[in-house]
């Protein structure tokens, strides 16, 4: 099949998106404001088309460690949630990434903490790029700012996670999850029927037993395999930063925004200009790894970086390490569900430039 | 006196036991007179008979048989505590041509991994579920289970199971034969040579009818922690059958309605 142009809910595009990516598999729970994404995927039914199994699981924990299951035979497998329910499936998510399986993982995040609400937010950018879980993990992180990417990095995520045998996010929000864009879809692609030689499909004779597990009870190999993890992020960090600027060269203070706040600051730019206030924006696409060389060296010749999120100041801090001192950083924030508008931005950008 | 070759003793005709080809040389962990290694004996020997070493996924527990991966030559998944029947679920539906098995303490099955036991089993997936129930957690020391009879001692009911307190043990066998999704429910025990026997048939038929479709087939083996009972092996066994027989009467619960 051709490419499509559709009108979408980002939800719907990521469901749709699986489908053409070729997944073989989506494990979930219902919970506003992703459930679409397990409601589209019933109504299209692709078990009957690509083969596709698609499962409402008991929980999310359930959802999760289906997702590990498959993972481990080396199928394509993934599963969505919001907040409170990538909580649950954190216990799955470490278990994924200490057994270095590829998976993907959606979250499009509500405010918090606890049941919190279920509109947008940004509050969970530390659970997604610090690990999550317990143990020291991370997964690759990527951050869609429209319907388009909600559907695009559906196949780059299951790219990463297969790349490096690590388990990949996309965390969304709950507006992006919601609204509705123009979509181009990709051609239906092909289930892999390959067998990877380290899955657990059955023991063929020409082949050792293979053993999916987390678990080493010797300290020293528990070791070398955490170092060998870390260097796996290390080459992660080194390979696969993404992101886009607007404006930058120019600019005397840069704002740094990802997913639904990037948009809201593409436009809080050009109200500043138009101000004469020399803004430009860097907006991260991968959140893990973290775009730090460039934030470094936009640091130099810049007055100063606010980070805008919804959320207390969490990419913030990843901000701050970045320049390492060069220039000064802050960052504003709405909460609970609160989205900022492009003029509150611009009005908190003239209070940092302030002082 | 004549030497003796061990070649002159054990010939073909009167072999009387041979180690199944799917047990590694692995030495075992398990303490002596535990039932696991019957067990994990009895399911190997299923495994090389019917021919399903290149079709057979098993799923780990987190428990004393944690590490029963490296004592079966097949494919395995270590799954966190509880989760065994999500991870099986995955698999059998994403290769449904597989044979696949999740092994299970009573900790595992009974407490941290109910809501997955319960809804595996009412989906009706097509799955082996090996539960081996020693009403007690055995490789964290001996503390309390879900399946421990009411009044028997463990490190965290050490005057003895107060159900007004912390319930009565339950009857994960009887709970999940109530629910049409399960096609075979059965208690064994490993502790005679006839018990080793019947649990093997268990097996035999639980393989048959996944590769039926006919849902999931739930075995219990009702077995014995000398440890964390801190008994001999023959006390184990002799308490076993005076006091857990009664509580978990063996034999089948529910069979599959021929068609």
């Amino acid at each position: 099949m051709e490419k499509e142009i559709r009108l979408m809910k980002g939800n719907e595009a990521i469901a749709e998106a699986a489908i053409r990516a070729g997944a073989d598999g989506y494990f979930g729970y219902p919970i506003t404001p992703q459930s679409e994404i397990l409601e589209y995927l019933m109504e299209a039914n692709p078990q009957a088309t690509t083969g596709m199994v698609v499962l409402q699981a008991e929980s999310e924990v359930a959802a999760i460690n289906m997702v590990y299951g498959g993972a481990a035979c080396g199928k394509k497998v993934m599963t969505s949630s919001s907040s409170p329910g990538v909580s649950l499936k954190q216990e799955g998510i470490t278990y994924i990434a200490g057994a270095e399986l590829p998976c993907l993982v959606v979250n499009v995040v509500r405010g918090g903490p606890g049941l919190g609400t279920i509109q947008p937010a940004q509050s969970d950018y530390f659970q997604a790029t610090k690990g999550g879980g317990h143990g020291d993990y991370h997964l690759i992180v990527l951050a869609p700012a429209s319907v388009q990417e909600m559907a695009d990095f559906v196949e780059l995520a299951f790219d990463l996670a297969f790349r490096y045998r690590n388990p990949a996010m996309i965390l969304s929000d709950g507006a992006i999850g919601q609204m509705m864009e123009k979509v181009e879809l990709k051609p239906f692609k092909k289930r892999s029927e390959e067998i990877l030689p380290w899955a657990t499909t059955g023991k063929p004779a020409a082949r050792e037993r293979n053993i999916i597990t987390s678990l080493d009870l010797d300290p020293e190999r528990q070791e070398r395999f955490n170092l060998k993890l870390i260097a796996k992020y290390r080459e992660i960090e080194e390979k696969e930063v993404r992101y886009e600027e607007f404006q930058v060269d120019d600019a005397d203070y840069i704002l740094v925004a990802y997913g639904t706040s990037a948009r809201i600051c593409q436009k809080a730019i050009q109200l500043a200009r138009a101000e004469g206030i020399k803004a430009g924006l860097l907006r991260p696409i991968t959140l893990f790894p973290f775009p730090k060389k460039r934030l470094n060296e936009l640091a130099s010749g810049v007055k100063g970086m606010l980070a805008v999120e919804m959320s207390a100041g969490q990419m913030v801090e990843d901000v701050m390490l970045s320049v390492n001192g060069k220039t000064r950083v802050s960052h504003y924030g709405r909460m609970g569900g609160m989205i900022p508008t492009p003029e509150e931005v611009v009005e908190n950008l003239k209070l940092f430039i302030k002082g | 006196m004549a030497e003796v070759n061990i070649h002159d003793i054990i010939k073909p005709e009167n072999l009387a036991y041979r180690k199944s080809k799917i047990l590694t040389d692995n030495v075992m962990h398990y303490c002596p007179g535990c039932g696991h290694g019957t067990t994990h004996r009895v399911l190997a020997e299923v495994i090389e008979e019917q021919d399903l070493q290149s079709k057979t996924v098993g799923i780990t527990p987190v428990g004393c048989s944690v590490l029963m991966y490296n004592y079966l030559d097949v494919d395995f998944q270590e799954a966190a505590h509880g989760r065994a029947p999500a991870l099986a679920t995955a698999v059998k539906r994403l290769m449904p041509d597989r044979f696949v098995f999740t092994y299970q303490g009573d900790g595992d099955l009974a407490a941290i991994g109910t809501a997955e036991t319960i809804h595996t089993c009412n989906r009706g997936e097509n799955i082996l579920i090996l539960f081996i129930n020693n009403g007690v957690y055995g490789m964290t020391g001996g503390q309390m289970a879900p399946t421990t009879l009411p009044g028997m001692k463990s490190s965290t009911s050490p005057y003895g199971r107060d159900v007004k307190m912390m319930g009565s043990p339950i009857k994960m066998a009887d709970i999940v034969a109530l629910l049409p999704g399960t096609c075979y429910v059965t208690r064994q025990s490993v502790s005679t040579a006839a018990g080793v026997k019947k649990l093997k048939k268990a097996i035999t038929k639980a393989v048959q009818y996944q590769f039926e479709n006919r849902g999931t087939s739930f075995i219990e083996v009702v077995s014995n922690c000398p440890s964390g009972w801190k008994m001999t092996p023959v006390e184990a066994n002799k308490w076993m059958e005076e006091n857990m027989f009664p509580y978990y009467p063996l034999g089948d619960i529910k069979v599959p309605q021929e068609s």
